[in-house]
């Protein structure tokens, strides 16, 4: 019985999720207890789901279905590798958001406290379904579960009207994926798979190519309205900041994931035939979200705004990675694609963590500055050292920096990508180390973006702020925990690499070479390897070796005296780059692309608003023909009753005349 | 044991000998404008005088400040150890390929960047987001032109690169050609030269690395002018090393290093002479003709990338 095992766990951890939930709702009568009890207690059951992952990885797949439920329409679930590595994500970063959460809702008042406890686990049980779904009505049911759950918690304070509109339009495009998912679910298994057939009846369905290629773009439609790509993603940057810290960093760093599980599953596993375009398009798709997402990022001036850019930009990244394993795999390549496959599980376990610690410090940023707005912030390393270190190495991280775990991954995609000259077509082996260079653009302007969140935010003066304090016991270590997370999974990708194995055998039936102690060698050791510990090690003699030397030979202690800046007096700290001072450059270069608007306001201050060219070329413009096509609707109803009867006269007709 | 002294011997050579190639430019162009030149020793005098002089913090500044100068000197010197400039295999090459080499520069390049916005003087930021803004804009051309290399020889490990590279004598590669014009305007933009930037400006409004630089003084700056120093000469290495690669030995054939030594030291001196004439003879560019200098160095690098797989050389 021991198989079982992985799947009850998992199944247990989720009913005790919904559980703590409503406990958490019958406990809001007392927050302070509710908040102390409830959250840990969360966050030991998400350890609980990481171990259900980790025994997944390795035991043979196994499947439930669940007793009690409608006959026509059975609950089942199932566990595997794929679904384990998700779970580990899952668990993981629950666990460090459920202690943040434990400081940071600790002064919520009860009433808004037992909605958010309610909401908050809701949300964590439905990922946590779509990730052991069996059936296609169970992951539809499972998916809802998490779009609903998380479109209340993105409208938590929603007494403000941005949080409102930030809702609407994140339920009406999750909305409008799911059914773009249930119809590629139709596509490929009929009628059957809303009965509640197993998703194995997917597998290699016996589909022509044109409706492969439907059910693919109807699936990979849906699922890139939840991951944020473009041109869907206008949701994102609204709701992201709108909800609770902890809520975003869920959403950013798991429920995000979760779209790229869903593509993984059905459009990697099912349509086992892949159509040779697929790859270049999901490739395209993904280097245009991360080049428009690191460039929107850039001139973001709140600092959750800008997280929720760079997310796009991480997911583009993702998809890139996805798209070359596709391209692969299609001509046969399957150890190539493991390796691009590798990249992209990597990226995404190694986003769930830097972003959820980004997301959770500006959280504390927020609570203990009163503010996210970088117009308001500066210099709050002083003030808050703590979370200022643990958010520069989030910062290094997502930087794509050695030897944190951004660059890891970047560094394994880059080398699939230069494996390229083996693909038979060769135009398309030409055109990919191009593609290669198109995401090195996308991560160095990365750097550039994260280089201004941080330099703005934590360094230089205060701009306004005066009260600021450092944050509190639980939010610090949970921060800690996930710095740490990132270094380690830095320092060692080995490790992670021969536990994505499994999964890789599953997806591809062919893994990847075992990793050996402290190298990286995804191909051959001849071809390219890379090691971080050593390269930390060397980093950290030299700079030690350096200190001690010039310390012993020069060293005198430091005076302090004001700064000079060029014997100019530095009289306020306006004259520091503000945060769209800093965008400058960009904002001058790529011009057309941001359609900035620059007005003088009646203090005269200067304002530059920036647009959103897909909400302005693709939305409004649809907007208006969905209001153009009503008002002709609206032609038919005059209102006089008369006219009504002579509609339902000429429709009899009709149908008469139809049928006769 | 022979292969660590030698990778130590390398990364002490590129520390010492940087300031001198540094005053080696200088002099030349000095010479070339018909200035007398302050002779190739000045930037030894220079360090000793900085490093003699007191190290002052300005205030509101935190650790990071006082942490850049070193976390960038150690980042370089890692750097010398895994670039192949002596001979190729060394201990430490294997750590990290040309793909880490540049992350590793994106590293020191940030923590002078946090550094210098940590002062919140108008002039560091103004100096942080231009060099953010280059750098992001040369490391795609960088790139592009190191794939070409890994392409042909199918490695990404700059040690192998060279070692392939060597075998194949001096047959002309095309896609190769079109890198070295890339990598070469790459080099002058990373490093701040002219026409990207000017290292003797002494007008804050054009500066871009140098303002980054003002609230450094002593020890600090020494190492961080020491820095700049190492990391050109770190650039033109990666450049002889993909493009002019005879001369240099593997680790085992440590017997013919007094032979080749000299060979390296031409190589070295030749770069002095051809970068003074560049500097001589171009003018800096406005900030905003930058983008289009390096759009140029990337469809250089493409151009080779794309005559790579037409030609297949």
């Amino acid at each position: 019985m021991t198989s079982c095992l992985p799947l009850d766990l998992a199944t247990g951890a989720l009913l005790l999720w919904l559980g703590l939930g409503l406990l958490g709702f019958l406990l809001g009568g007392w927050p302070a207890l509710a908040c102390r009890l409830v959250f840990p207690l969360s966050s030991v059951v998400a350890l609980l789901l990481t171990t259900a992952g980790f025994t997944a990885l390795t035991a043979t797949p196994d499947d439930l279905q669940l007793r009690g439920s409608l006959p026509a329409l059975p609950w089942s679930f199932q566990i595997d590798p794929l679904s384990g590595f998700f779970l580990i994500l899952l668990g993981l970063l629950a666990f460090a958001v459920a202690l943040f959460a434990t400081g940071y809702f600790r002064s919520l008042p009860g009433p808004d406290l037992r909605r958010l406890l309610l909401q908050y686990h809701s949300f964590l049980l439905g990922m946590g379904l779509v990730l052991l779904a069996a059936n296609a009505f169970t992951f539809l049911v499972a998916w809802e579960i998490m779009a609903l759950a998380s479109y209340f918690l993105v409208v938590t304070e929603h007494e403000e009207a941005g949080s409102q509109r930030a809702g609407f339009l994140y339920l009406l495009i999750a909305h409008l994926g799911a059914l773009a998912i249930l119809l590629g679910f139709v596509l490929l298994a009929g009628a059957t798979i809303i009965q509640g057939g197993p998703f194995s009846a997917m597998l290699h369905a016996p589909l022509a190519p044109f409706w492969a290629s439907a059910a693919f773009l109807l699936t990979f439609f849906g699922f890139s309205a939840k991951a944020g790509l473009l041109p869907l993603h206008i949701w994102l940057p609204d709701a992201h900041p709108a909800a609770p810290a902890p809520v975003s960093a869920l959403m950013s760093g798991a429920m995000l994931q979760m779209a790229f599980y869903g593509m993984l599953r059905v459009d990697f596993l099912f349509l086992g035939k892949l159509a040779m375009w697929w790859g270049p398009f999901v490739l395209v798709v993904g280097l245009a979200t991360a080049l428009f997402g690191v460039l929107f990022a850039a001139v973001q001036t709140d600092m959750k705004r800008l997280l929720a850019y760079s997310s796009m930009e991480n997911m583009g990244l993702i998809m890139v990675a996805f798209g070359l394993a596709l391209i692969f795999r299609a001509h046969g390549l399957n150890a190539l694609a493991a390796l691009a496959l590798a990249a992209a599980l990597y990226h995404a376990l190694n986003h769930a963590f830097f972003k959820g610690l980004l997301f959770l410090g500006s959280g504390s940023v927020l609570h203990g500055a009163g503010s996210v707005a970088m117009d308001h912030l500066g210099g709050l390393i002083r003030r808050m050292p703590q979370t200022a270190f643990f958010m520069l190495l989030g910062t290094l991280a997502i930087a794509g920096l050695p030897p944190l775990n951004g660059f890891a991954s970047e560094w394994l995609l880059l080398q699939a990508f230069l494996l390229s000259p083996a693909l038979p077509q060769s135009t398309l082996s030409a055109v990919l180390p191009l593609a290669a260079s198109g995401v090195v653009l996308a991560v160095a302007l990365a750097a550039y973006a994260m280089v201004k969140f941080y330099g703005i935010a934590f360094l230089g003066q205060a701009r306004g702020t005066r009260h600021v304090h450092e944050a509190g016991r639980w939010e610090r270590s949970a921060m800690a925990l996930l710095s740490l997370a990132c270094i380690f999974l830095g320092l060692f990708p080995g490790v992670l690499l021969n536990l994505l194995h499994p999964v890789l055998l599953e997806m591809l039936g062919q893994g990847f070479a075992v990793q050996q102690g402290l190298w990286l060698t995804p191909v051959s050791a001849q071809r390219a390897s890379y090691s971080p510990v050593i390269f930390f090690l060397g980093m950290a003699t030299a700079l030690g070796l350096g200190f001690l030397l010039i310390w012993s030979l020069f060293g005198r202690p430091l005076r302090r005296v004001p700064v000079w800046a060029c014997g100019f007096p530095v009289r306020t700290s306006a004259m520091q780059d503000s945060p769209l001072g800093f965008a400058q450059p960009l904002l001058r270069i790529f011009a057309p692309l941001y359609q900035a608007e620059r007005q003088a306001d009646d203090a005269g201050r200067w304002q530059v608003r920036i647009g959103e060219p897909v909400y302005r070329g693709i939305y409004q413009p649809l907007n208006r023909i969905v209001f153009w096509l009503s008002a002709q609707v609206l032609r038919l109803q005059q209102g006089r009753i008369t006219l009504y009867l002579l509609y339902s006269f000429l429709t009899l007709l009709i149908l008469l005349a139809i049928w006769r | 044991m022979t292969a660590i002294l030698l990778e130590l011997a390398q990364v002490l050579l590129a520390a010492f000998l940087a300031p001198l190639f540094a005053g080696l430019l200088r002099a030349l162009r000095a010479i070339l404008q018909n200035r007398r030149p302050a002779g190739c020793w000045q930037n030894y005098r220079d360090l000793y005088r900085l490093f003699h002089k007191e190290s002052l913090q300005a205030e509101g500044t935190s650790w990071l400040f006082r942490f850049a100068p070193y976390g960038i000197f150690g980042a370089f010197c890692l750097a010398a150890g895994i670039i192949p400039i002596l001979a190729t295999g060394l201990p430490l090459a294997p750590a990290a390929d040309v793909i880490a080499l540049v992350g590793l520069f994106a590293l020191a390049r940030v923590f002078q960047v946090l550094a210098a916005m940590d002062t919140g003087t108008p002039f560091a930021t103004l100096g942080a987001h231009r060099e953010m803004l280059i750098a992001g804009l040369a490391e795609p051309a960088l790139l592009a032109t190191l794939f070409t290399a890994s392409l042909l020889s199918q490695s990404t490990s700059l040690s192998v690169i060279v070692a392939h590279l060597e075998q194949l004598r001096f047959a002309l590669h095309p896609s190769m050609v079109f890198a070295a014009a890339a990598f070469f305007m790459v080099l002058l933009a990373e490093n701040a030269r002219i026409p990207v930037d000017n290292p003797a400006t002494h007008l804050e409004l054009t500066m871009i690395h140098e303002a980054m630089l003002l609230e450094y003084s002593g020890r600090h700056l020494a190492l961080m002018e020491w820095g700049a120093q190492i990391k050109l000469v770190l650039y033109v290495s990666i450049g002889i090393a993909l493009f002019l690669p005879w001369g240099i030995v593997p680790a085992a054939e440590i017997a013919v290093l007094p032979l080749t030594l000299p060979i390296l030291l031409l190589k070295f001196a030749a770069a002095a002479l051809i970068l003074a004439l560049v500097e001589t003879l171009l003018a800096k560019m406005r900030l905003f003709r930058a983008p289009e200098f390096m759009a140029t160095a990337f469809l250089l690098g493409v151009v080779g990338l794309l005559s790579f797989f037409m030609l297949g050389a």
